[in-house]
């Protein structure tokens, strides 16, 4: 437990905030908050944050609470595990989730926090964590897909001062760094993720400046109360007393043969207070996947589908947490024990945006999208340059992979794009520029997003082609199971990886996995999942689906998945089209299925090796 | 006597402002836009100044136009129908759109994605491929170019656009494609990237190409048409378009490159801007144009406008150099709202436009805007553009009490005054994001406050920035003619480099943007401006190797004489600069990104006007008494009459300075003292 050690005595009596200060200061934190991505992103050097942004910022108040972020970390989790002094000048870091109760949630992520001093006392906290690209261990990007143990995920950081007062330990830098194989990536970032935290401190200190520092610790708590009044008239509103909603997804496998794992969330309203529980879920996994969440963060989520709807320009934070109750089961998917490995959660943190969508959709159909592309697939690739100019030189490249945004009820999903906020592509001439290959293709594939009346986005495809040899690494998802179709709609198509040798020879790889060696010549075409589509789509309008197939995004014989028949010439054979319609009503249940999750497991189990190339990973049981 | 005509068109009025240049004496016309053709109004406009001045058409020796028109294009998604042709397996880059969905977490359930500049089924790939050194992987294959030319006809395309994976690296297959397209799409004119922007990253120039081609064809026929009717009317002299960066370039060379004018009417506020602070004696200073629905923010120093790499308009953020304003989404029309969920209260993005406008225009809006907000706070007259316009203040008062009863203030007054500090405090933020965010301290800038609405907040905004003073220009609504009136000719040449500082020399780098200047310098020349006058800048981006950010650093031409310590020079400059926006260095090695040389003419001779000296006392300005609302009491102000203010006038608040386009307000505690090149500098009352 933290002791914190302020010089000011007495407390700060609150005091009534007027409404326009506290819009005014709602305002302030706003701003705060996108200056501090604002000052990472310029600053980063390693690829997963400076361009794709895989960082999250947070202000909280001296309780540790969140009043202004997007993925609400706990502090005071950890706080609960520093074991030490917290004094005006202190920056603290740590990568370990078990010491900070999953305040994140793998290695990969560095997390900063500062505390806020103002005249002598903590005022509130400034927090970031972002995803080194590089971490150490046994492969590079340090996320081995057959890692059973944490140790196995290179270095990992306890709660430390990274500054005492100011004063930076450089020893314990030092030591840190020499662990990982890009050390200026890691140092940057690093400053970068510092220099975020203390802008953001700066401005809380202008507030209290301004506004004084009763007013503005006052205003803190009324933003936290807005939250938590807002919230019980929206769950009270959407939530019958007493009803038990229920929806469980899927990741396919663990990258050690065992799958798929089944994540199943309730959700039951009593009184003010909802009960999120994750009872029911698969036991913890073998290899990596696991996705140790903090309860926090699951109200976040919660919350954050809750009121993207009602109010978008709210400022988000943690008020309404004591209106969420959360059970996660010890020993599951959700909490495994230490030393569980944990590199891989990217998975579980997307799907959960699924979970959430199958689940709080069955009442508010503002809300019910298909599934959609919940992950953020990695693809690495490293070696030594083998001759030219660079001849034994390390490169290393860690990017992100995109896919189909979900049919929702505004419209059609985008094709090719990303579910997480901010994330970016990496150009292909940055690529080339910067790394021994080329891209021959990056495009989004037709007929991979769910037909419906509203289209899921297309899956893409992007085509490298290796021009040194070294070894790459896969991490994705949505192989076996289907991402689901909604209201009629029906699933996107699945993704896939292979590698085209140049001798005509092709070789399916398993969504997960590392150190595959390549050669100067290899192509290999990593393809992600399209997303599920929303609605009837033999109700989708005859001439979108004509000119859809005029862009490529759906292929003439997809368009008759809509019951659409094309002409010669591409325009639509409008008797044809009745026909097929007719035909295609006439061979399906009168009641079209609210969720449409494709076959069921068993069957796709079945089916496995010969569909995929690949062969049916083993459940998992709870022992 | 010589003449310069600075013509600016907005969506209501169009200014134009005649200066003479050897006493700068000006004359202003303000006359009513007219969006079908726009040339109608500027050349009313144009009739109605000389005629004000009693001078002939033919005595104008140039015309100096600001123009919204590739704008508004986009804006309205009224350009061209542009066909698109890229490398194979890269047909979809415009679609993809590197992936980005914008919003927070979940953003993406909301999110309306526009649709593609150019549209996907008007984009063909064709077989080629260009390494990113620039060798050629795959040689262009030109039956298949042929072929897929020859599938964009009879698809309606009125501008192609070429842009090829490495092109920025070697242009050659964009240029052949050009030379093809020029046969079988006769007509469609052709915008290559490798002209328009030949920089790394095949999305943004990719984009900025589209939109090149995409606002081509009305640029061109609004540029012809305006310049054939300036010379049919007897305009001697010749036209010249504002860029986006601030400087002039001729009609021809704005048809070419339509993408570099898409900022064009703000430029000409920031340049207009800087011309009235150095009248008044001030270098440094943040510009501040509010209009009804949005509100520009830009950062001068030394005279010199921060340039910006990114252009936005709208949706659309497209590479090319601009002034770099931050647009806030409020002003004078922005709707005060309160959602009931959180009661809280928000002001914008919705705003009431001109039609239905605000409450007070009792043109049958009904929704508290901010303009009702400050009629309700008694800090606009009832009268508006030289009493044109009549106020409805009941109308006002019965919109912002909407807003009293939804949060439960005890008056219409507490209201107006919460919506007033809130568009304040977002007005805040968007200075913030040019000047405390970039490393600048605003204390150490004065505040240049024009457009309708913003001397209207000034006062304001310079109590919460501490910017002083500021400066209220003569004609805060004209300003931007006067800028356009008062800039010089530029042009410039950029390219990417992409090289480490380990693998540069400082020869490398002389002889990189030597080249660029001799390109940039050659086509001004053919504007007009002869060598031996051109002024030439270098500006080249860097970064740490492995970020991907590059900031904007100027090349000394004094360092290139020096190969040895030129990129010394430079990693000093770059590190100092890196050091004030992020407040750390690191330790690796510099990256040479881009490199840009900009040519500029002369500045125009214009002599700043000089008021009468007055004895300080402003009451002869005096033209009635009024109650204002101020830090939550009611307390008189006097209204005074600006054109009757004298030269070291100083003006007491609480007031309000009336003029014919614009009202400013002065805060208790401040004063306003009248400069004698006829700006009004507020500051406040030491003590």
């Amino acid at each position: 437990m933290a002791r914190i050690i302020e010089t000011a005595t007495g407390s700060v009596e609150r005091s009534d905030v007027d409404p326009v200060t506290l819009d005014l200061i709602e305002n302030g934190l706003r701003n705060a908050r996108y200056e501090m991505d604002e000052v990472l992103f310029r600053t980063a050097l390693s690829p997963g944050i400076r361009e794709q942004h895989d960082e999250f910022p947070l202000i909280a108040d001296p309780d540790g609470k969140m009043v202004v972020g997007q993925f609400g970390l706990s502090i005071p989790d950890f706080l609960d595990g520093f074991d030490g002094t917290i004094e005006e000048g202190d920056v603290l870091l740590t990568s370990d989730p078990y010491a900070c109760g999953a305040a994140i949630s793998h290695a990969n992520d560095w997390l900063v926090v500062v505390p806020v001093f103002h005249e002598g006392r903590v005022v509130g906290w400034s927090a970031m964590f972002g995803h080194m690209s590089d971490v150490g261990g046994k492969t590079p990007s340090s996320m081995p897909t057959d890692a059973r143990t944490i140790y196995e995920e290179g270095v990992v950081i306890p709660p430390f001062k990274l500054y005492a007062k100011g004063v930076p330990n450089e020893d314990a830098l030092r030591i840190i760094l020499n662990q990982v194989r890009m050390p200026d990536w890691n140092r940057a970032d690093l400053n970068g993720l510092v220099a975020a935290c203390r802008t953001a401190s700066r401005r809380v200190v202008e507030m209290c400046e301004r506004f004084g520092t009763a007013t503005y610790l006052s205003a803190l708590d009324s933003l936290l109360q807005r939250n938590f009044d807002a919230m019980k008239v929206l769950l009270a509103m959407v939530f019958e007393e007493g009803r038990t909603l229920s929806f469980t997804d899927y990741i396919c496998d663990d990258g050690v043969g065992y799958g798929p794992y089944e994540l199943t969330l309730s959700l039951t309203r009593t009184g003010d207070t909802v009960h999120l529980d994750f009872t029911g879920s698969s036991p913890q996994a073998h290899g990596p996947i696991n996705y140790y969440i903090n309860e926090n963060l699951t109200r976040m989520f919660f919350g954050i589908y809750m009121i993207t709807v009602a109010d978008p320009q709210i400022l988000w934070n943690d008020g309404f947490y004591p209106l969420v109750d959360v059970t996660i089961p010890d020993g599951s998917y959700w909490k495994p024990a230490h030393p569980a490995s944990l590199n891989g959660r990217n998975h579980g943190i997307g799907r959960v945006f699924d979970l959430f969508g199958g689940l709080l959709g069955q009442t508010n159909p503002a809300l019910l999208n298909a599934a959609g592309f919940s992950s953020s697939p990695h693809f690495m690739y490293s070696g030594h340059y083998s001759g030219g100019d660079r001849k034994g030189e390390w490169f290393q490249l860690y990017s992100i992979g995109f896919g189909g945004i979900p049919g929702r009820p505004l419209g059609d999903g985008p094709d090719g794009h990303s579910l997480w906020p901010s994330f970016t592509n990496i150009p292909c001439e940055y690529l080339e520029s910067y790394y021994p290959l080329r891209i021959e293709k990056w495009e989004t594939i037709a007929d991979t997003g769910g037909p419906g009346l509203h289209r899921g986005g297309n899956g893409v495809d992007v085509a490298y082609v290796f021009e040194e040899p070294g070894t790459i690494a896969i991490h994705d998802d949505r192989w076996l199971t289907y991402p689901w179709g909604v209201n009629g709609g029906h699933p996107g198509a699945r993704g896939t990886k292979w590698i085209d040798h140049p001798d005509g020879t092709r070789r399916v790889l398993p969504s997960k996995c590392h150190d595959v060696p390549v050669a100067p010549g290899d192509v290999l075409h990593f393809v992600t999942w399209g997303g599920g589509g929303w609605g009837d789509p033999l109700e989708r309008e005859p001439s979108l689906v004509a000119l859809e197939v005029d862009r490529g995004l759906v292929t003439a014989s997809g368009a008759r998945r809509y019951g659409v028949v094309l002409a010669e010439d591409g325009t639509v054979d409008a008797a044809a089209t009745e026909t097929l319609r007719d035909q295609l009503r006439a061979d399906r249940p009168a009641e079209l299925p609210v969720f449409d999750m494709g076959p069921p497991i068993e069957e796709l189990l079945a089916r496995c090796e010969e569909e995929t190339g690949l062969p049916a990973p083993t459940r998992p049981v709870w022992v | 006597m010589s003449y310069r005509l600075g013509v600016d068109v907005g969506g209501t009025f169009t200014d134009v402002l005649l200066v003479e240049e050897g006493s700068g004496r000006t004359w202003r016309a303000k006359t009513a836009s007219t969006p079908a053709d726009q040339s109608v109004g500027v050349l009313t406009g144009i009739g109605k100044a000389c005629a004000e001045a009693g001078i002939d058409l033919s005595e104008v020796a140039s015309v100096l136009h600001g123009t919204t028109v590739a704008t508004n294009a986009i804006l309205e998604g009224k350009g061209a129908t542009v066909g698109l042709v890229t490398t194979r397996g890269f047909r979809q880059v415009l679609q993809i759109a590197r992936s980005f969905v914008p919003g927070g977490l979940a953003g993406w359930i909301i999110w309306p994605k526009p649709e593609p500049l150019a549209a996907l089924q008007n984009t063909v790939e064709v077989d080629e491929r260009i390494a990113s050194d620039g060798s050629v992987v795959r040689a262009l294959d030109e039956d298949d170019v042929r072929a897929q030319l020859t599938k964009l006809q009879g698809r309606g395309v009125q501008a192609l656009a070429v842009s090829l994976i490495n092109s920025f690296a070697d242009p050659a297959h964009e240029r052949r494609i050009g030379e093809l397209a020029a046969e079988l799409l006769p007509g469609a004119p052709v915008s290559l990237s490798s002209d328009v922007l030949p920089e790394l990253r095949e999305y943004e120039r990719t984009l900025t190409t589209v939109a090149n081609g995409y606002v081509q064809p009305q640029v061109k026929k609004y540029v012809t048409t305006l310049a054939d009717q300036l010379r049919s009317g007897g305009v001697a002299g010749e036209l010249a378009i504002l860029r986006s960066d601030g400087g002039l370039q001729s009609a021809g060379a704005a048809i070419g490159a339509p993408v570099t004018m898409l900022l064009s009417g703000p430029a000409g506020g920031v340049t207009g801007a800087v011309w009235v602070a150095e009248q008044a004696g001030h270098r440094d200073l943040i510009t501040f144009d509010m209009g009804g629905t949005s509100t520009d923010v830009g950062l001068v120093q030394d005279l010199h406008p921060r340039i910006g790499r990114e252009t936005k308009v709208g949706d659309l953020a497209v590479r090319a150099s601009s002034v770099d304003v931050r647009t806030v989404g409020a002003g004078g029309g922005s709707i005060a709202h309160v959602p009931e969920l959180t009661r809280a209260l928000r002001v914008g993005p919705q705003s009431a436009g001109a039609d239905p406008g605000p409450a007070a225009y009792g043109k049958g809006g009904v929704e508290p805007t901010v303009t009702d907000a400050n009629v309700v706070l008694g800090y606009l007259p009832t009268t508006l553009a030289g009493g044109e316009i009549t106020l409805d203040v009941e109308a006002s008062r019965a919109a912002v009490s909407k807003v009293a009863e939804a949060m439960g203030l005890e008056s219409a007054e507490a209201a107006a005054a919460g919506i007033i500090d809130i568009v304040n405090e977002n007005m805040l933020g968007g200075l913030r994001l040019v000047s405390v965010q970039q490393g600048f301290d605003p204390r150490d800038f004065a505040l240049v406050a024009f457009g309708g609405a913003g001397p209207l907040h000034a006062n304001a905004l310079g109590r919460l920035t501490g910017a002083w003073p500021v400066i209220v220009p003569p004609g805060p609504g004209l300003l931007c003619a006067l800028g356009d009136a008062t800039t010089s000719r530029r042009d410039e040449s950029a390219r990417t480099v992409l090289r480490r500082f380990a693998d540069l020399t400082g020869g490398d780098l002389a002889t990189v943007l030597q080249e660029l200047a001799e390109d940039a310098g050659e086509r001004l020349a053919v504007q007009g401006v002869p060598r031996e006058e051109q002024t030439v800048g270098y500006q080249v981006d860097v970064r740490y190797h492995g970020q991907g950010f590059e900031i904007p650093v100027d090349v000394d031409a004094g360092w290139l004489a020096d190969a040895d310590a030129a990129l010394t020079r430079l990693g000093e400059a770059f590190d100092a600069e890196h050091d004030r926006l992020f407040s750390f260095l690191l330790g690796v090695d510099h990256e040479l990104v881009n490199a840009r040389a900009t040519v500029t003419g002369p500045a125009p001779d214009v002599a700043p006007v000089a008021l009468p000296a007055g004895d300080g006392d402003p009451v002869a300005a005096e033209v009635g008494d009024h109650t204002v609302y101020v830090g939550g009491e009611h307390v008189p102000a006097v209204v005074y009459d600006r054109a009757r203010l004298r030269a070291g006038d100083v003006v007491p608040g609480p007031a309000i300075v009336t003029e014919m386009d614009s009202t400013t307000l002065v805060l208790p505690g401040h004063v306003a003292t009248v400069h004698a090149a006829g700006s009004l500098l507020i500051t406040p009352v030491e003590g």
